[in-house]
Protein backbone atom coordinates (compact mmCIF):
# COMPACT_ATOMS: atom_id res chain seq x y z
CA UNK A 1 0.00 0.00 0.00
CA UNK A 2 2.50 2.58 -1.19
CA UNK A 3 1.91 5.31 -3.67
CA UNK A 4 4.14 7.91 -5.23
CA UNK A 5 3.52 11.52 -6.11
CA UNK A 6 5.11 13.42 -8.93
CA UNK A 7 7.54 15.19 -6.60
CA UNK A 8 8.65 11.88 -5.09
CA UNK A 9 7.14 12.24 -1.65
CA UNK A 10 5.97 8.81 -0.58
CA UNK A 11 2.91 7.98 1.53
CA UNK A 12 2.85 5.07 3.94
CA UNK A 13 0.02 4.21 6.32
CA UNK A 14 1.53 3.63 9.76
CA UNK A 15 -1.69 2.76 11.60
CA UNK A 16 -5.43 3.03 10.99
CA UNK A 17 -5.24 6.63 12.17
CA UNK A 18 -1.79 7.74 10.98
CA UNK A 19 -0.07 8.38 7.67
CA UNK A 20 3.65 8.91 7.08
CA UNK A 21 4.87 11.27 4.38
CA UNK A 22 8.49 10.49 3.45
CA UNK A 23 10.82 12.83 1.61
CA UNK A 24 13.38 10.20 0.63
CA UNK A 25 15.23 7.91 3.00
CA UNK A 26 18.31 9.95 3.75
CA UNK A 27 19.13 12.64 6.26
CA UNK A 28 19.81 15.64 4.06
CA UNK A 29 19.29 19.37 4.41
CA UNK A 30 17.06 19.17 1.32
CA UNK A 31 14.73 16.66 2.95
CA UNK A 32 14.82 18.66 6.19
CA UNK A 33 13.73 21.80 4.37
CA UNK A 34 10.83 20.00 2.72
CA UNK A 35 9.78 18.67 6.14
CA UNK A 36 9.87 22.22 7.51
CA UNK A 37 7.92 23.59 4.57
CA UNK A 38 5.18 20.99 4.80
CA UNK A 39 5.01 21.38 8.59
CA UNK A 40 4.68 25.12 8.23
CA UNK A 41 1.99 24.82 5.59
CA UNK A 42 0.05 22.29 7.67
CA UNK A 43 0.29 24.54 10.73
CA UNK A 44 -0.84 27.57 8.75
CA UNK A 45 -3.63 25.79 6.90
CA UNK A 46 -4.65 22.87 9.11
CA UNK A 47 -6.49 19.96 7.50
CA UNK A 48 -9.83 19.34 9.22
CA UNK A 49 -9.65 15.98 10.97
CA UNK A 50 -5.84 15.95 11.29
CA UNK A 51 -5.01 16.44 14.93
CA UNK A 52 -1.31 15.86 15.33
CA UNK A 53 1.93 16.19 13.37
CA UNK A 54 5.25 14.54 14.15
CA UNK A 55 8.07 15.87 11.99
CA UNK A 56 11.35 13.94 11.89
CA UNK A 57 14.53 13.85 9.73
CA UNK A 58 12.89 13.17 6.38
CA UNK A 59 9.27 12.45 7.23
CA UNK A 60 6.14 13.78 8.89
CA UNK A 61 3.64 11.52 10.64
CA UNK A 62 0.06 12.83 10.50
CA UNK A 63 -2.47 11.57 13.05
CA UNK A 64 -6.08 11.87 11.92
CA UNK A 65 -9.57 11.18 13.13
CA UNK A 66 -10.35 7.85 11.48
CA UNK A 67 -14.07 8.56 11.77
CA UNK A 68 -13.67 11.55 9.44
CA UNK A 69 -10.79 10.66 7.12
CA UNK A 70 -9.11 7.63 5.65
CA UNK A 71 -5.64 7.24 4.15
CA UNK A 72 -6.78 7.75 0.56
CA UNK A 73 -8.71 10.96 1.37
CA UNK A 74 -5.76 12.37 3.27
CA UNK A 75 -3.28 11.49 0.52
CA UNK A 76 -5.49 13.30 -1.95
CA UNK A 77 -5.58 16.44 0.21
CA UNK A 78 -1.84 16.26 0.87
CA UNK A 79 -0.97 16.11 -2.83
CA UNK A 80 -2.30 19.65 -3.18
CA UNK A 81 -0.15 20.74 -0.23
CA UNK A 82 2.93 19.06 -1.68
CA UNK A 83 2.44 20.86 -4.99
CA UNK A 84 2.84 24.14 -3.15
CA UNK A 85 6.04 23.31 -1.25
CA UNK A 86 8.45 24.82 -3.75
CA UNK A 87 6.75 28.18 -3.38
CA UNK A 88 6.89 28.07 0.43
CA UNK A 89 9.34 30.34 2.25
CA UNK A 90 10.81 29.28 5.56
CA UNK A 91 12.82 31.45 7.89
CA UNK A 92 16.51 31.09 8.57
CA UNK A 93 16.75 29.35 11.90
CA UNK A 94 17.78 31.32 14.97
CA UNK A 95 21.34 31.05 16.30
CA UNK A 96 21.31 29.43 19.75
CA UNK A 97 24.20 28.79 22.14
CA UNK A 98 24.21 25.99 24.68
CA UNK A 99 26.78 26.51 27.44
CA UNK A 100 28.06 23.07 28.37
CA UNK A 101 30.30 21.74 31.10
CA UNK A 102 32.08 18.71 29.62
CA UNK A 103 33.44 15.57 31.33
CA UNK A 104 33.63 14.50 34.96
CA UNK A 105 30.29 14.03 36.66
CA UNK A 106 28.72 16.20 33.94
CA UNK A 107 29.75 13.91 31.11
CA UNK A 108 30.39 10.42 32.47
CA UNK A 109 31.03 8.92 29.01
CA UNK A 110 33.52 11.55 27.79
CA UNK A 111 36.64 9.49 28.55
CA UNK A 112 35.20 6.36 26.96
CA UNK A 113 34.20 8.26 23.82
CA UNK A 114 37.73 9.68 23.65
CA UNK A 115 39.35 6.27 24.00
CA UNK A 116 36.96 4.69 21.44
CA UNK A 117 38.26 7.22 18.92
CA UNK A 118 41.86 7.18 20.17
CA UNK A 119 41.88 10.89 20.93
CA UNK A 120 42.19 12.97 24.11
CA UNK A 121 39.01 14.03 25.98
CA UNK A 122 39.95 17.66 25.27
CA UNK A 123 39.85 16.88 21.53
CA UNK A 124 36.33 15.43 21.89
CA UNK A 125 35.24 18.69 23.51
CA UNK A 126 36.98 20.76 20.87
CA UNK A 127 35.38 18.78 18.04
CA UNK A 128 31.91 18.80 19.60
CA UNK A 129 32.05 22.57 20.12
CA UNK A 130 33.64 23.26 16.73
CA UNK A 131 30.58 23.12 14.48
CA UNK A 132 27.14 24.63 14.16
CA UNK A 133 24.36 22.03 14.32
CA UNK A 134 20.91 22.10 12.74
CA UNK A 135 17.83 21.29 14.81
CA UNK A 136 16.33 18.68 12.50
CA UNK A 137 13.23 18.27 14.68
CA UNK A 138 12.01 17.94 18.26
CA UNK A 139 10.91 14.49 19.29
CA UNK A 140 11.26 11.61 21.75
CA UNK A 141 10.22 13.70 24.80
CA UNK A 142 9.11 17.36 25.14
CA UNK A 143 11.87 19.69 23.98
CA UNK A 144 14.39 17.05 22.88
CA UNK A 145 16.12 18.39 19.75
CA UNK A 146 17.79 16.07 17.28
CA UNK A 147 20.94 17.95 16.23
CA UNK A 148 23.17 17.11 13.31
CA UNK A 149 25.63 16.51 12.08
CA UNK A 150 28.28 15.53 14.52
CA UNK A 151 31.84 15.76 13.11
CA UNK A 152 32.55 12.33 11.55
CA UNK A 153 35.48 11.79 13.94
CA UNK A 154 33.01 11.75 16.86
CA UNK A 155 30.33 9.44 15.46
CA UNK A 156 29.82 6.84 18.21
CA UNK A 157 27.29 4.04 18.60
CA UNK A 158 24.73 4.16 21.42
CA UNK A 159 25.42 2.46 24.75
CA UNK A 160 24.82 -1.30 24.67
CA UNK A 161 22.29 -0.94 27.45
CA UNK A 162 20.56 2.39 27.97
CA UNK A 163 20.77 4.19 31.31
CA UNK A 164 17.61 4.01 33.36
CA UNK A 165 17.82 7.74 33.90
CA UNK A 166 19.87 10.64 32.57
CA UNK A 167 20.20 13.93 34.51
CA UNK A 168 18.24 16.78 32.86
CA UNK A 169 20.51 18.91 30.68
CA UNK A 170 22.78 15.98 29.78
CA UNK A 171 24.46 16.45 26.40
CA UNK A 172 24.66 13.16 24.55
CA UNK A 173 25.91 11.81 21.26
CA UNK A 174 24.65 8.84 19.23
CA UNK A 175 25.87 7.90 15.76
CA UNK A 176 26.15 11.22 13.90
CA UNK A 177 23.65 13.05 16.13
CA UNK A 178 23.90 15.05 19.31
CA UNK A 179 21.22 16.33 21.66
CA UNK A 180 20.33 17.51 25.15
CA UNK A 181 18.05 15.52 27.48
CA UNK A 182 15.42 17.96 28.85
CA UNK A 183 14.14 15.53 31.51
CA UNK A 184 15.41 12.64 33.60
CA UNK A 185 14.49 9.95 31.08
CA UNK A 186 15.95 6.59 30.16
CA UNK A 187 18.53 7.11 27.43
CA UNK A 188 21.09 5.24 25.36
CA UNK A 189 23.09 8.21 24.07
CA UNK A 190 26.64 8.63 25.41
CA UNK A 191 26.81 11.57 27.79
CA UNK A 192 29.77 13.91 27.33
CA UNK A 193 28.59 17.02 29.20
CA UNK A 194 25.69 18.89 30.74
CA UNK A 195 24.12 22.33 30.30
CA UNK A 196 22.55 24.39 33.10
CA UNK A 197 19.94 25.70 30.60
CA UNK A 198 16.36 24.48 30.96
CA UNK A 199 15.62 22.97 27.55
CA UNK A 200 11.88 22.78 28.21
CA UNK A 201 9.90 24.90 30.63
CA UNK A 202 6.11 24.69 30.63
CA UNK A 203 5.88 28.13 32.30
CA UNK A 204 7.84 29.85 29.51
CA UNK A 205 6.01 31.24 26.47
CA UNK A 206 8.35 29.43 24.09
CA UNK A 207 8.38 26.24 26.13
CA UNK A 208 11.20 24.66 24.20
CA UNK A 209 14.56 26.46 24.10
CA UNK A 210 15.11 25.06 20.60
CA UNK A 211 12.81 24.96 17.57
CA UNK A 212 12.99 23.04 14.32
CA UNK A 213 15.45 24.74 11.96
CA UNK A 214 17.49 26.56 14.64
CA UNK A 215 21.29 26.51 14.43
CA UNK A 216 23.07 25.50 17.60
CA UNK A 217 26.60 25.78 18.99
CA UNK A 218 27.86 24.27 22.22
CA UNK A 219 30.18 26.52 24.22
CA UNK A 220 32.42 24.92 26.88
CA UNK A 221 32.05 26.29 30.43
CA UNK A 222 33.72 25.45 33.75
CA UNK A 223 32.06 23.62 36.64
CA UNK A 224 32.09 26.90 38.59
CA UNK A 225 30.28 28.69 35.78
CA UNK A 226 27.81 25.80 35.55
CA UNK A 227 26.94 26.16 39.26
CA UNK A 228 26.64 29.93 38.96
CA UNK A 229 24.31 29.63 35.98
CA UNK A 230 22.28 26.90 37.62
CA UNK A 231 21.71 29.14 40.66
CA UNK A 232 20.80 32.16 38.54
CA UNK B 1 -15.42 24.18 45.33
CA UNK B 2 -15.40 20.88 47.21
CA UNK B 3 -12.40 18.69 47.88
CA UNK B 4 -11.19 15.15 47.81
CA UNK B 5 -8.48 14.03 50.19
CA UNK B 6 -5.97 11.35 49.25
CA UNK B 7 -5.58 9.07 52.27
CA UNK B 8 -3.67 6.40 50.36
CA UNK B 9 -2.66 6.96 46.73
CA UNK B 10 -2.63 3.40 45.36
CA UNK B 11 0.13 2.16 43.09
CA UNK B 12 0.06 4.89 40.45
CA UNK B 13 -2.95 7.19 40.51
CA UNK B 14 -2.88 10.11 38.09
CA UNK B 15 -5.23 12.82 36.89
CA UNK B 16 -6.18 12.11 33.27
CA UNK B 17 -8.54 13.39 30.62
CA UNK B 18 -8.52 12.39 26.95
CA UNK B 19 -5.08 13.89 26.35
CA UNK B 20 -3.48 16.83 24.55
CA UNK B 21 -3.25 16.63 20.81
CA UNK B 22 -1.33 18.85 18.43
CA UNK B 23 2.00 19.28 20.22
CA UNK B 24 3.97 16.66 18.30
CA UNK B 25 6.23 19.36 16.78
CA UNK B 26 7.42 20.18 20.35
CA UNK B 27 7.97 16.50 21.18
CA UNK B 28 4.94 16.37 23.50
CA UNK B 29 2.91 13.15 23.25
CA UNK B 30 -0.86 13.25 23.88
CA UNK B 31 -0.82 11.26 27.15
CA UNK B 32 -4.39 10.96 28.51
CA UNK B 33 -6.34 8.00 29.86
CA UNK B 34 -4.86 4.61 29.04
CA UNK B 35 -8.41 3.27 28.66
CA UNK B 36 -10.18 6.33 27.27
CA UNK B 37 -13.50 4.54 26.79
CA UNK B 38 -13.76 3.80 30.51
CA UNK B 39 -13.01 7.44 31.35
CA UNK B 40 -15.65 8.59 28.85
CA UNK B 41 -18.24 6.24 30.30
CA UNK B 42 -17.36 7.16 33.89
CA UNK B 43 -17.85 10.82 33.05
CA UNK B 44 -21.20 10.17 31.45
CA UNK B 45 -22.39 8.29 34.52
CA UNK B 46 -21.91 11.42 36.65
CA UNK B 47 -23.29 13.79 34.01
CA UNK B 48 -19.95 15.22 32.85
CA UNK B 49 -18.67 15.80 29.34
CA UNK B 50 -16.58 12.83 28.22
CA UNK B 51 -13.27 14.74 28.31
CA UNK B 52 -13.50 15.90 31.95
CA UNK B 53 -10.54 15.01 34.19
CA UNK B 54 -10.83 11.98 36.46
CA UNK B 55 -8.44 9.72 38.32
CA UNK B 56 -6.75 6.79 36.64
CA UNK B 57 -5.72 4.04 39.05
CA UNK B 58 -3.40 1.20 38.12
CA UNK B 59 -3.57 -2.33 39.59
CA UNK B 60 -4.10 -1.07 43.16
CA UNK B 61 -6.50 1.73 43.99
CA UNK B 62 -6.37 4.38 46.68
CA UNK B 63 -8.50 5.67 49.55
CA UNK B 64 -10.23 9.01 49.08
CA UNK B 65 -12.26 11.04 51.55
CA UNK B 66 -15.00 13.46 50.47
CA UNK B 67 -15.46 15.98 53.32
CA UNK B 68 -18.18 17.85 51.40
CA UNK B 69 -19.56 14.81 49.61
CA UNK B 70 -19.57 14.15 45.85
CA UNK B 71 -21.35 12.38 43.05
CA UNK B 72 -19.03 9.77 41.68
CA UNK B 73 -18.69 6.71 39.46
CA UNK B 74 -16.13 4.04 38.77
CA UNK B 75 -15.46 2.63 35.32
CA UNK B 76 -13.04 0.13 33.87
CA UNK B 77 -11.71 -2.71 36.01
CA UNK B 78 -13.14 -3.77 39.35
CA UNK B 79 -10.89 -2.73 42.23
CA UNK B 80 -13.35 -3.92 44.91
CA UNK B 81 -14.47 -0.40 45.90
CA UNK B 82 -16.31 0.30 49.17
CA UNK B 83 -17.99 3.60 50.10
CA UNK B 84 -17.64 3.36 53.87
CA UNK B 85 -19.07 -0.14 54.26
CA UNK B 86 -21.17 -0.37 51.10
CA UNK B 87 -19.86 -2.04 47.96
CA UNK B 88 -19.66 0.27 44.89
CA UNK B 89 -20.03 -1.49 41.57
CA UNK B 90 -18.15 -0.46 38.48
CA UNK B 91 -20.41 1.26 35.95
CA UNK B 92 -22.93 2.84 38.35
CA UNK B 93 -23.13 6.37 39.73
CA UNK B 94 -23.31 6.81 43.50
CA UNK B 95 -23.63 9.73 45.87
CA UNK B 96 -21.04 10.10 48.63
CA UNK B 97 -22.46 12.00 51.60
CA UNK B 98 -20.22 14.56 53.31
CA UNK B 99 -17.51 12.76 55.29
CA UNK B 100 -17.74 9.46 53.47
CA UNK B 101 -14.63 7.60 52.29
CA UNK B 102 -14.13 5.55 49.14
CA UNK B 103 -11.68 2.67 49.48
CA UNK B 104 -10.33 0.73 46.54
CA UNK B 105 -8.14 -2.34 46.68
CA UNK B 106 -6.28 -4.52 44.19
CA UNK B 107 -7.81 -5.25 40.82
CA UNK B 108 -9.84 -8.37 40.31
CA UNK B 109 -9.94 -7.94 36.52
CA UNK B 110 -7.90 -5.62 34.28
CA UNK B 111 -5.18 -3.04 34.88
CA UNK B 112 -7.08 0.23 35.29
CA UNK B 113 -10.04 1.70 37.12
CA UNK B 114 -11.26 5.28 36.66
CA UNK B 115 -12.83 7.41 39.35
CA UNK B 116 -14.97 10.19 37.92
CA UNK B 117 -16.59 12.89 40.05
CA UNK B 118 -19.37 15.19 38.98
CA UNK B 119 -17.76 18.47 37.89
CA UNK B 120 -14.38 16.82 37.41
CA UNK B 121 -11.00 17.16 39.10
CA UNK B 122 -9.78 20.76 38.90
CA UNK B 123 -6.14 21.18 37.91
CA UNK B 124 -4.34 23.89 35.94
CA UNK B 125 -4.39 22.69 32.35
CA UNK B 126 -1.06 22.26 30.58
CA UNK B 127 -1.38 22.78 26.81
CA UNK B 128 -5.13 22.58 27.10
CA UNK B 129 -5.32 19.28 28.94
CA UNK B 130 -5.45 18.05 32.54
CA UNK B 131 -3.57 14.86 31.68
CA UNK B 132 -0.51 13.91 33.67
CA UNK B 133 2.61 13.02 31.67
CA UNK B 134 4.45 11.14 34.40
CA UNK B 135 7.80 10.76 32.65
CA UNK B 136 8.32 14.46 31.95
CA UNK B 137 6.52 15.63 35.10
CA UNK B 138 4.03 17.75 33.16
CA UNK B 139 0.30 18.33 33.48
CA UNK B 140 -2.15 16.78 35.93
CA UNK B 141 -1.69 17.34 39.66
CA UNK B 142 1.81 18.82 40.04
CA UNK B 143 2.96 16.69 37.12
CA UNK B 144 3.05 13.51 39.18
CA UNK B 145 1.17 10.54 40.55
CA UNK B 146 -0.87 11.31 43.69
CA UNK B 147 0.61 10.96 47.15
CA UNK B 148 -0.86 10.52 50.60
CA UNK B 149 -2.08 13.86 51.92
CA UNK B 150 -2.77 15.47 48.53
CA UNK B 151 -5.97 17.50 48.44
CA UNK B 152 -7.70 17.68 45.06
CA UNK B 153 -10.31 20.24 44.16
CA UNK B 154 -13.55 19.27 42.49
CA UNK B 155 -15.19 21.74 40.12
CA UNK B 156 -18.53 22.81 41.57
CA UNK B 157 -21.55 21.38 39.87
CA UNK B 158 -25.12 21.74 40.96
CA UNK B 159 -26.78 18.94 39.06
CA UNK B 160 -28.90 16.68 41.23
CA UNK B 161 -27.89 13.08 41.72
CA UNK B 162 -29.22 10.66 39.13
CA UNK B 163 -28.63 6.98 39.29
CA UNK B 164 -27.08 5.93 35.99
CA UNK B 165 -25.78 2.52 34.99
CA UNK B 166 -23.88 1.27 31.94
CA UNK B 167 -25.95 -1.29 30.04
CA UNK B 168 -24.56 -4.78 30.73
CA UNK B 169 -24.57 -5.58 27.00
CA UNK B 170 -22.23 -2.65 26.35
CA UNK B 171 -19.85 -3.72 29.11
CA UNK B 172 -19.82 -7.16 27.54
CA UNK B 173 -18.82 -5.74 24.15
CA UNK B 174 -16.09 -3.59 25.66
CA UNK B 175 -14.75 -6.22 28.03
CA UNK B 176 -11.11 -7.11 27.82
CA UNK B 177 -10.05 -9.39 25.03
CA UNK B 178 -6.77 -11.15 24.99
CA UNK B 179 -6.53 -10.85 21.22
CA UNK B 180 -5.36 -7.47 19.99
CA UNK B 181 -6.16 -6.64 16.40
CA UNK B 182 -3.38 -4.94 14.47
CA UNK B 183 -2.70 -3.47 11.05
CA UNK B 184 0.64 -3.94 9.24
CA UNK B 185 3.44 -1.67 10.46
CA UNK B 186 5.31 0.76 8.19
CA UNK B 187 8.47 -1.41 8.25
CA UNK B 188 6.67 -4.73 7.80
CA UNK B 189 9.00 -5.78 4.99
CA UNK B 190 12.02 -5.51 7.30
CA UNK B 191 11.00 -8.71 9.02
CA UNK B 192 11.49 -12.34 8.03
CA UNK B 193 8.43 -14.27 6.89
CA UNK B 194 9.10 -16.84 9.62
CA UNK B 195 9.18 -14.07 12.24
CA UNK B 196 5.85 -12.73 11.03
CA UNK B 197 4.36 -16.20 11.41
CA UNK B 198 5.59 -16.53 14.98
CA UNK B 199 4.48 -12.98 15.76
CA UNK B 200 0.91 -13.84 14.79
CA UNK B 201 1.05 -17.35 16.29
CA UNK B 202 1.96 -15.94 19.71
CA UNK B 203 1.24 -15.97 22.54
CA UNK B 204 3.09 -13.03 24.06
CA UNK B 205 3.25 -12.20 27.73
CA UNK B 206 3.02 -8.60 28.92
CA UNK B 207 6.33 -7.78 30.64
CA UNK B 208 6.68 -6.58 34.24
CA UNK B 209 8.25 -3.22 33.32
CA UNK B 210 5.27 -2.19 31.22
CA UNK B 211 3.84 1.26 31.91
CA UNK B 212 2.05 4.19 30.27
CA UNK B 213 5.01 4.67 27.91
CA UNK B 214 5.02 1.17 26.55
CA UNK B 215 4.24 -2.50 27.07
CA UNK B 216 6.99 -5.04 26.58
CA UNK B 217 5.93 -8.31 24.99
CA UNK B 218 7.77 -11.49 25.95
CA UNK B 219 7.59 -14.44 23.58
CA UNK B 220 8.99 -15.51 20.25
CA UNK B 221 11.81 -13.14 19.27
CA UNK B 222 11.32 -11.28 16.00
CA UNK B 223 14.19 -11.30 13.54
CA UNK B 224 14.90 -8.59 11.01
CA UNK B 225 15.82 -9.44 7.46
CA UNK B 226 19.02 -7.51 7.16
CA UNK B 227 20.93 -4.84 8.97
CA UNK B 228 19.11 -1.86 7.52
CA UNK B 229 19.67 1.47 9.21
CA UNK B 230 16.40 2.94 10.34
CA UNK B 231 16.06 6.72 10.25
CA UNK B 232 14.19 8.11 13.27
CA UNK B 233 10.58 8.95 12.38
CA UNK B 234 7.26 9.79 14.05
CA UNK B 235 5.60 6.86 15.81
CA UNK B 236 1.88 6.15 16.14
CA UNK B 237 -0.02 5.35 19.29
CA UNK B 238 -0.11 1.56 19.56
CA UNK B 239 2.87 1.03 17.26
CA UNK B 240 4.61 -2.29 17.89
CA UNK B 241 8.31 -1.64 17.49
CA UNK B 242 11.00 -4.28 17.54
CA UNK B 243 14.38 -3.29 18.96
CA UNK B 244 17.54 -5.24 18.10
CA UNK B 245 16.94 -7.80 20.87
CA UNK B 246 13.77 -8.97 19.07
CA UNK B 247 11.23 -8.41 21.90
CA UNK B 248 8.33 -6.27 20.63
CA UNK B 249 7.17 -3.16 22.52
CA UNK B 250 3.71 -1.59 22.16
CA UNK B 251 4.14 2.20 22.32
CA UNK B 252 1.46 3.63 24.54
CA UNK B 253 -0.12 6.92 25.67
CA UNK B 254 3.03 8.47 27.16
CA UNK B 255 5.06 7.22 24.25
CA UNK B 256 8.09 8.89 22.80
CA UNK B 257 6.89 10.92 19.82
CA UNK B 258 9.61 9.69 17.45
CA UNK B 259 11.67 6.53 17.38
CA UNK B 260 14.32 4.67 15.48
CA UNK B 261 13.18 1.06 15.69
CA UNK B 262 11.24 -0.69 12.91
CA UNK B 263 7.53 -1.25 13.50
CA UNK B 264 6.06 -4.62 12.61
CA UNK B 265 2.41 -3.80 13.33
CA UNK B 266 0.09 -1.29 15.02
CA UNK B 267 -2.80 -1.92 17.38
CA UNK B 268 -6.04 -0.70 15.77
CA UNK B 269 -7.78 2.36 17.23
CA UNK B 270 -10.79 0.28 18.35
CA UNK B 271 -8.54 -1.94 20.52
CA UNK B 272 -6.31 0.73 22.12
CA UNK B 273 -8.54 0.94 25.19
CA UNK B 274 -8.00 -2.78 25.73
CA UNK B 275 -4.22 -2.22 25.84
CA UNK B 276 -4.90 0.07 28.82
CA UNK B 277 -6.46 -2.87 30.65
CA UNK B 278 -3.58 -5.32 30.11
CA UNK B 279 -1.74 -6.32 33.26
CA UNK B 280 1.83 -7.53 33.57
CA UNK B 281 1.96 -11.31 32.87
CA UNK B 282 -1.28 -11.28 30.85
CA UNK B 283 -1.04 -13.48 27.79
CA UNK B 284 -2.10 -11.98 24.50
CA UNK B 285 -2.22 -12.87 20.84
CA UNK B 286 -2.13 -10.60 17.82
CA UNK B 287 -4.47 -10.82 14.87
CA UNK B 288 -3.92 -8.99 11.61
CA UNK B 289 -6.80 -7.03 10.04
CA UNK B 290 -6.92 -4.70 7.04
CA UNK B 291 -7.09 -0.90 7.36
CA UNK B 292 -10.68 -1.04 6.09
CA UNK B 293 -11.67 -3.60 8.70
CA UNK B 294 -10.00 -1.52 11.41
CA UNK B 295 -12.02 1.50 10.35
CA UNK B 296 -15.29 -0.45 10.34
CA UNK B 297 -14.55 -1.76 13.83
CA UNK B 298 -13.92 1.78 15.08
CA UNK B 299 -17.15 3.09 13.51
CA UNK B 300 -19.09 0.18 15.01
CA UNK B 301 -17.58 0.88 18.44
CA UNK B 302 -18.34 4.61 18.29
CA UNK B 303 -21.90 3.89 17.17
CA UNK B 304 -22.33 1.61 20.15
CA UNK B 305 -20.90 4.33 22.45
CA UNK B 306 -23.26 6.90 20.94
CA UNK B 307 -26.36 4.73 21.32
CA UNK B 308 -29.15 5.88 23.59
CA UNK B 309 -29.37 2.47 25.22
CA UNK B 310 -25.81 2.62 26.50
CA UNK B 311 -26.48 4.44 29.76
CA UNK B 312 -29.54 3.36 31.71
CA UNK B 313 -31.21 5.90 33.97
Amino acid sequence: MQTFTSDAARFQPASDQTLLVYFGQQITIGAHQRVRKLLRLLEREPIAGVHNLNPAYCSILLTFDALRLNHADLEEILRAYLDRLDAMRISEGRERKIPTCYGGEFGPDLDEVASLHGIAPSQVIELHASVSYVVYFLGFVPGFAYLGELPAALATPRLDSPRRSTPPGSVGIADNQTGVYPFATPGGWRLIGRTPLAMFRPDRKAMSFLSIGDRVRFTPISAARFSAMERA
Amino acid sequence: MSTMQVQTPGLQTTVQDLGRNGFGPAGVSPSGAADPISLRLGNRLVGNDENVAGLEMMLLGGTFAFPEGAILALAGSDFGAMLDDVRVDVGTSVEARPGQTLRLGPTSSGARCYLCVQGGIAVTPFLGSASTHVLSGLGGFEGRALRKGDVLHIESETKAFRKRTIAPSALEQLSSRKVLRVTPGPQLDWFLESSLRSFYAGPYRVGEQSNRMGLRLEGAAITQRGTGQMITEGVSLGAIQVPAGGSPIILFVEQQTTGGYPKIANVIAADLHRVGQLRPRDEIRLEEVTFDAARSLLIEQENMLASRELILE
